[in-house]
């Protein structure tokens, strides 16, 4: 039985990461699963410099969800090439890091101090805002991203996944802005922008108002995204959002994801993403899958 | 130390003031690594409801390896554990979080509200270390129903306040310190927001040390995901900012080193 994938040249031993903010860099959840059996670790956002965050709170409960406006806190590149990397490199897994930023240069910053690091692929995430272009984010204008995403592929070492906001009217237009500049793999979906009013305080759930919904509630936004731009493009998709268990993980690979990240499950139990590997290997060996790359957009 | 999350049997669970509830648990592996101060985060069994609830651990039995949580029914997840009973199980992710530093000799210990209960595991612990009843000051503030006193009662001299009057001092926690001249060398305290940031001002003009609990939203609970953030003095030396995770850096820090 082959559950090996490839993206971008990178051999995955297993089709499950993490979703990139929900994992930290891995030690945290260490402890309860052992990062080995991962396809790959994806780490936290890291920008050029250290960022604070927004105030608190920072996220709130939904139906079949959460919301978070984090504000892509991070301790900078510098503290995450010193402390992460040497962490996650003592593990036998790939290492996707996952970079923000608030202008071109940011990004350019971060992905040329990761050119000489041991890591595999880098992930843009390009639901930042552009501060220098009036704030929309980077994601949401098909321009802005081929810009940001060829700059970006003029200087990365690594190869590079843009991870696109579904916060778009087409994502085939955006899958296809991506692929055109040079990127050589999209994962999607990040959070759909959301609010939630607390009826009792009359005041926003949220400290930031708007934040970003995740878990099984956006679940069927997400396969129908990544069957539409996996339709659209030829570089693999990495596809997300809502996965709780290896059934979720198999409807993402059918739609036309050949690896899957997994997020705000593991808030609500520590083990699956292992959980999910091992439910993966029980449904091939049930239904006679000789290779999981078989089952990539196998529904047409 | 290592955290679990594991499937934990309902000993008991009743209600002990007007919807206070004390429930006790069988989770030995959690209550073997437990530490006062520390708490654990309960999961609800609707599956539409993904995160965490943290409590703080008002009870650990070593020996029975059970833990004694006493939550109050705010909203959907404490109304799902308020019908809990002998025999239910429930989800349970812990031990989490730092704990106290049981470093002092004359502890002051002030209880806010629903922030009573982690008191009274560490009111036991001082005693057991050999502190005498009348070397542990307890100070508790209430609605105007009181619950658990009595058990503080049998290891520390216990001040009663509440809002309205109706129990103790008419008036809040540090009220009572002026009231009854109470003086420490440490004061531990957990209760809502503005009773702490009062009692750290109170510490800095008093030049006494203390030793707060903090509350925040939490996702992960074990210092992933950055959700549960306060602000903090100085930068950090985990997030490189001036803030630390509530769930993993405390949810106990010294009043000085965050800003509230
Ligand atoms: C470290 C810590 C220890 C705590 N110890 C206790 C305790 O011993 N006894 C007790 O009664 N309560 C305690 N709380 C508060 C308790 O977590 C909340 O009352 C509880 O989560 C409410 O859940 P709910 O589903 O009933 O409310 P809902 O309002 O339906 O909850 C919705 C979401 O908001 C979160 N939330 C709501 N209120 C709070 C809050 N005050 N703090 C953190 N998250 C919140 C919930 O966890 C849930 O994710 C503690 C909180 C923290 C952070
Ligand atoms: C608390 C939290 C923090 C996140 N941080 C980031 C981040 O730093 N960078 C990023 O690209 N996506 C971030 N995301 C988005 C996730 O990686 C993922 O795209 C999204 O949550 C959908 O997957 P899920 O439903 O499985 O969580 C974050 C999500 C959550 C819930
Ligand atoms: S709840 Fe995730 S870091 Fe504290």
């Amino acid at each position: 039985m082959n559950t090996k994938v490839n993206i971008a040249g990178v051999e995955l031993k297993n089709p499950v990461t993490v979703a990139s903010g929900t994992f930290g860099s891995g030690m945290e959840y260490s402890e309860f699963v052992d990062l080995n059996l991962l396809g790959a670790v994806t780490t936290k956002g890291v920008a050029n410099i250290p960022w604070a965050g927004n105030p608190a709170p920072r996220i709130a409960e939904t139906h079949g969800g959460m919301m978070n406006a984090i504000g892509l806190q991070n301790p900078g590149i510098d503290t995450f090439c010193e402390r992460d990397i040497p962490f996650l490199k003592t593990k036998d897994t790939k290492i996707i890091v996952n970079v923000c930023g608030k202008s071109t240069e940011d990004y350019i910053e971060v992905v040329e101090k990761l050119a000489d690091c041991p890591v595999d692929l880098l992930e843009i995430n390009v639901s930042c805002p552009n501060v220098k272009e009036g704030g929309i984010a980077f994601g949401q204008d098909p321009k802005a991203l081929y810009n940001i995403t060829q700059a970006i592929k003029a200087r990365a070492k690594q190869p590079v996944i843009m991870k696109l906001s579904p916060n778009v009217t087409d994502i085939t237009v955006m899958a296809k802005a991506a692929e055109a500049a040079g990127a050589d793999a999209i994962s999607l979906i990040n959070t759909l922008t959301g609010m939630k009013i607390d009826i009792k305080k009359r005041c926003f759930a949220v400290a930031n108002k708007t934040a970003g919904v995740s878990g099984p509630a956006i679940k069927p936004i997400a396969v129908r995204m990544v069957y539409q731009a996996s339709h659209a493009v030829k570089i693999p998709v990495i596809g997300m959002g809502g996965i709780m268990c290896a059934d979720d993980a198999i409807e993402f690979i059918m739609a036309g994801a050949t690896a899957v990240a997994v997020g705000t499950a593991n808030f609500h139990n520590p083990y699956v993403t292992a959980e999910i590997i091992k439910g993966i290997e029980a449904y091939m060996q049930e239904n006679n899958v000789e290779d999981i790359n078989s089952l990539i957009g196998c529904v047409d | 130390m290592s955290k679990v999350k594991i499937r934990a049997e309902v000993v008991s669970c009743k209600e002990i003031a007007e919807e206070i509830f004390d429930l006790v648990i069988k989770a030995e592996e959690i209550a073997k690594e437990a530490v006062c101060g520390q708490f654990v985060s309960l999961y609800t069994r609707d599956s539409a409801t993904l995160l965490p609830r943290p409590i703080s651990l008002c009870g650990i039995d070593k020996e029975k390896g059970t833990l004694r949580l006493v939550y109050r029914v705010v909203g959907k997840g404490t109304k799902e554990f308020s019908g809990l009973s002998e025999g239910y199980y429930i989800d349970v992710l812990g031990p989490l979080g730092n704990g106290f530093e049981l470093n002092s000799e004359r502890p002051v210990i002030m209880g806010g509200g629903i922030g009573i209960p982690p008191m009274l595991r560490l009111t036991k612990e001082f005693s057991e270390k050999g502190i005498k009843k009348e070397d542990i000051s307890v100070i508790l503030g209430y609605r105007d129903e009181a619950f658990l006193a009595d058990e503080f009662s049998e290891y520390a001299t216990v001040y009663l306040t509440s809002d309205s009057g109706k129990i103790g001092l008419k008036g809040n926690v540090l009220d009572a310190v002026k009231e009854y001249k109470i003086s420490g060398d440490m004061i531990y305290a957990c209760g809502p927001t503005p009773m702490l940031r009062a009692i750290k001002n109170y510490a800095e003009e008093n030049n006494v040390k203390a030793q707060i609990s903090l509350e925040e939203r939490m996702a992960c609970g074990i210092g992933a995901c950055l959700a549960c953030v306060c602000d903090s003095k100085d930068i950090d030396d985990h997030s490189k900012v001036k803030n630390k995770r509530i769930c993993k850096d405390g949810p106990v820090f010294y009043a000085e080193e965050v800003e509230i």
